[in-house]
This record gives structure tokens, C-alpha cells and sequence, in this order.
């Protein structure tokens, strides 16, 4: 959440529960989002780090707010975060390692823990499905999103009917 | 036990084998399936896994070469031809990836003919369809030739053509197997509105996403049910929906 969070503030200072709504807005209500108190830490942390600078506001009725804006360090991460291609692990998969040593310890089999995967992934689907086919939907950013998620499932689930057939 | 009502499906030890052109393949090897009134069932599994077999065997389209299929609690097992013609009328409604309608029939006549068929009076089929129409976004359509029309839209016609006599069971076969994803999301809402209003469905298909609109999947491989399992849409705890959006670090 830390480049995120840099990200949102390139557009402007803001304070932590502007950055909330901001993500709420960009995401959509229905998504899972970080909570204040979670957002707020990683505030604290990228101040630490020199990437954002904070500063107290005085408010008239309530307690101080503080407002952050992005360092030139900030920026500069920012850039490197941009430039980088994401890379994400397809190998690592607690499931496979599962499926993989289970005949080993003769405490599981393996077609029973494929079919109980393949449950637990068509529940996820099954919410996934309910998001994208929510009447109203009008943000498309957060419709790629959950699409994205959808077609990641699919591949999961093809791959366990390879499992099945390969190992049934 | 005795005052549950009979199951709108009931099948036992279906058996199926084609005998093509190569090795006879058995495409359904004893399949036991039973569907309650007002479930949502999917059958999902890879290609040439029997499954639109199985759904063919289910509405009479073919005969098992062993097994029984009992419709409301009655045995089909002595039904002729035009016997199942008359349950595919009244009792079943079916859907194709495609569509099958009347290219020179219009979307009204398309929809009524079954209602007609079904000896149901020529006033009552146009009121059956203008409803059913309006209620699938399609009113303006009616006197179009299907040939006019989008995928999803006659995807939509025939979904009207199958339930015109208000059948118990509705089998739908790979239904958004020729459509784009909008056309895909249109089914899915379509039989989930369907379903909400306490119709009963068998879907086949390959989707997984269309699959898990439903309350009940049934997986299926090389003829045979791997495994049957509810869906309740959370997921295991802490594993669901959340871990799959969540925004890390």
C-alpha cells in the first residue's frame, strides 16, 4: 500500500482520511479497502523514511490534523515504482506444495484436496461474479480489477482439472 | 420423509456410450443426480467430459443406453419419442449455445409456437410473450427475424422460447458458449433473476464464472460426478473475496 498511498498524494497534500476516500473512490465502495487506522501507520512509516513530509494543522473545534505531501524522495520512488515492470511469483503456491507432498505423509489425498480447493475457489468466483454483475456498476477502473481476479480464478481452476487428470 | 415432495429430477446409474466412427466412448458412466425443486444446479467440468451428454440424457434429447430418469417423481423409463416431445413442452424448457430458433419464423412467432403447440389459446401465447419479452428487454424486437438480432439477444428470444409454457426444469446447455463477455453477463443475470423467482435450473457449461451462479456445482469428469458441493459465495474464512483484492504491503 505504500506506493499507492505516494501515488495518491503526487496529485496533491492531503491527510489520512482523504486518502481513504480516495482509494474508496478509485476502487469502488464494495472492494475491500485498507482501514484509517492501517493507512495511517503507513504514513507514519513513509515519513520515517523521508518519502512524504507531515505537518499538524490547527483546526478550530477539533484536535490538529495532519496534512502530508510528497519529498522528492517521494517522487523519485514513485518514478522507479513506474519504471519497473511488476513481477509476480507463479511458482510459489501453498496449494501445489499441498497437493505435491500430501502422498508423502499419508495424512491427505489428493483428489479430496483438489476437489475441496476447487470449492473454495468457486465460492471466491461466486463473489467475484456477484461484484462484476452488479447492476449500477459504473467504475470501470474497479470492474478491471475484479476482472482480473476472475481470469486469474479461471486459470486456477483449469489448472486443478489438469491435477485431476493427471492424477486420478 | 414420505410427505417430501418428489424431486422435479431424479436420475439413477445413467449409463451412455456413443458409438462412433473410432472405439465406442462412454461419455456418462453411472451418474445418480437428483435436483429438488427451486435449485440452481451447475454441471461444469473440461470438454468431453459427458456433460452435455448427460444434460441430453436428462430432457429426453437421448436415451441411456442403462439407468432411469424420474420426472416429478414419475418414471420415464417407457417413454416413447413423442412422449418426451410432450415433456419437453410442458415439464422441461431447454436452451443451446445455439440458440436454435426458427430463422424464418419471427422473435413473436418463435417464442408463442410451444405456447401454441401446447394447445394454450392463441390469445393467452401472444400475452405469454409480450410479457416475457418486455420482461427480457426485448418488446421492440418482436416482430424482427432472429437473423436481425445480436447473439445475446437471441440468446435472450430462446431463454423466452423455453419458458413460455412455464416448465418445471429448465436445462440450459453451454447458453453463453457463442457469447461475448456482455452477452455472458446478460445470461447470468437472466438465470439468476430466473432462479430468485423459484424456477429450477441445470446448467452445463465449461464457465466456470457461469457455473458459480449457481447454488450447487457438480463437477464432472470423464463421465463420472467428482464431486457435488453448495456454494455460499464466502469461501473458507479469511480466504475468500478479501485476499483476492487485497492491497498488499
Amino acid at each position: 500500500m505504500r506506493l499507492p498511498l505516494l501515488a495518491l498524494l503526487a496529485h496533491g497534500p492531503a491527510h489520512g482520511y482523504e486518502l481513504k476516500q480516495d482509494l474508496e473512490q478509485l476502487l469502488g465502495p464494495e472492494y475491500p479497502q485498507p482501514n484509517v487506522g492501517q493507512i495511517y501507520v503507513t504514513l507514519g512509516r513513509l515519513e520515517k523514511s523521508g518519502l512524504i513530509e507531515g505537518e499538524d494543522v490547527a483546526q478550530s473545534s477539533r484536535p490538529n490534523k495532519k496534512v502530508y505531501r510528497l519529498t522528492d524522495a517521494g517522487r523519485e520512488a514513485l518514478q522507479v515504482w513506474f519504471e519497473e515492470t511488476s513481477v509476480e511469483s507463479r511458482v510459489r503456491d501453498d496449494f501445489f506444495m499441498k497437493l505435491a507432498l500430501a502422498p508423502r505423509t499419508g495424512l491427505a489425498d489428493q483428489i479430496s484436496l483438489i476437489n475441496k480447493q476447487r470449492r473454495q475457489y468457486l465460492n471466491t468466483m461466486r463473489s467475484l461474479s456477484k461484484l462484476a454483475t452488479a447492476e449500477n456498476r459504473d467504475n470501470p477502473i474497479a470492474n478491471l480489477l475484479v476482472e482480473g481476479a476472475i481470469l486469474h480464478l479461471q486459470a486456477d481452476l483449469d489448472w486443478l482439472e489438469r491435477c485431476q487428470e493427471e492424477l486420478e | 420423509m414420505s410427505d417430501t415432495p418428489a424431486p422435479v429430477l431424479r436420475a439413477e446409474g445413467l449409463v451412455k456410450t456413443h458409438h462412433g466412427e473410432g472405439a465406442p466412448v462412454q461419455a456418462v458412466r453411472g451418474v445418480d443426480l437428483s435436483v429438488r425443486q427451486g435449485e440452481f444446479v451447475a454441471v461444469t467440468g473440461p470438454s468431453g467430459a459427458g456433460k452435455s451428454t448427460l444434460l441430453h440424457l436428462l430432457g429426453g434429447l437421448q436415451r441411456p443406453d442403462s439407468g432411469s430418469i424420474h420426472l416429478d417423481g414419475a418414471c420415464t423409463d417407457a417413454y416413447s419419442e413423442a412422449r418426451w416431445a410432450i415433456e419437453r413442452r410442458r415439464r422441461i424448457g431447454i436452451v443451446f449455445q445455439f440458440f436454435n430458433l426458427v430463422s424464418n419464423l419471427t422473435v413473436a412467432d418463435n417464442v408463442e409456437l410451444p405456447a401454441l403447440l401446447a394447445g394454450t389459446s392463441a390469445k393467452r401465447a401472444r400475452a405469454e410473450r409480450e410479457s416475457l419479452l418486455a420482461e427480457l428487454g426485448l418488446e421492440n424486437k418482436a416482430r424482427s427475424m432472429p437473423g436481425e438480432l445480436s447473439g445475446g439477444e437471441q440468446q435472450r428470444v430462446a431463454l423466452a422460447r423455453a419458458l413460455v409454457n412455464h416448465p418445471g426444469l429448465l436445462l440450459a446447455d453451454e447458453p453463453a458458449g457463442s457469447l461475448d463477455s456482455k452477452g455472458t453477463r446478460e445470461v447470468m443475470r437472466l438465470l439468476t433473476r430466473f432462479h430468485q423467482r423459484g424456477q429450477t435450473i441445470v446448467l452445463v457449461t465449461h464457465d466456470a464464472r457461469l457455473a458459480s451462479t449457481a447454488d450447487r456445482v457438480i463437477s464432472f469428469y470423464d463421465g463420472r460426478i467428482a464431486d457435488d458441493a453448495e456454494l455460499d459465495g464466502t469461501g473458507s474464512p479469511g480466504t475468500g473475496i478479501s485476499s483476492v483484492l487485497e492491497l498488499k504491503d
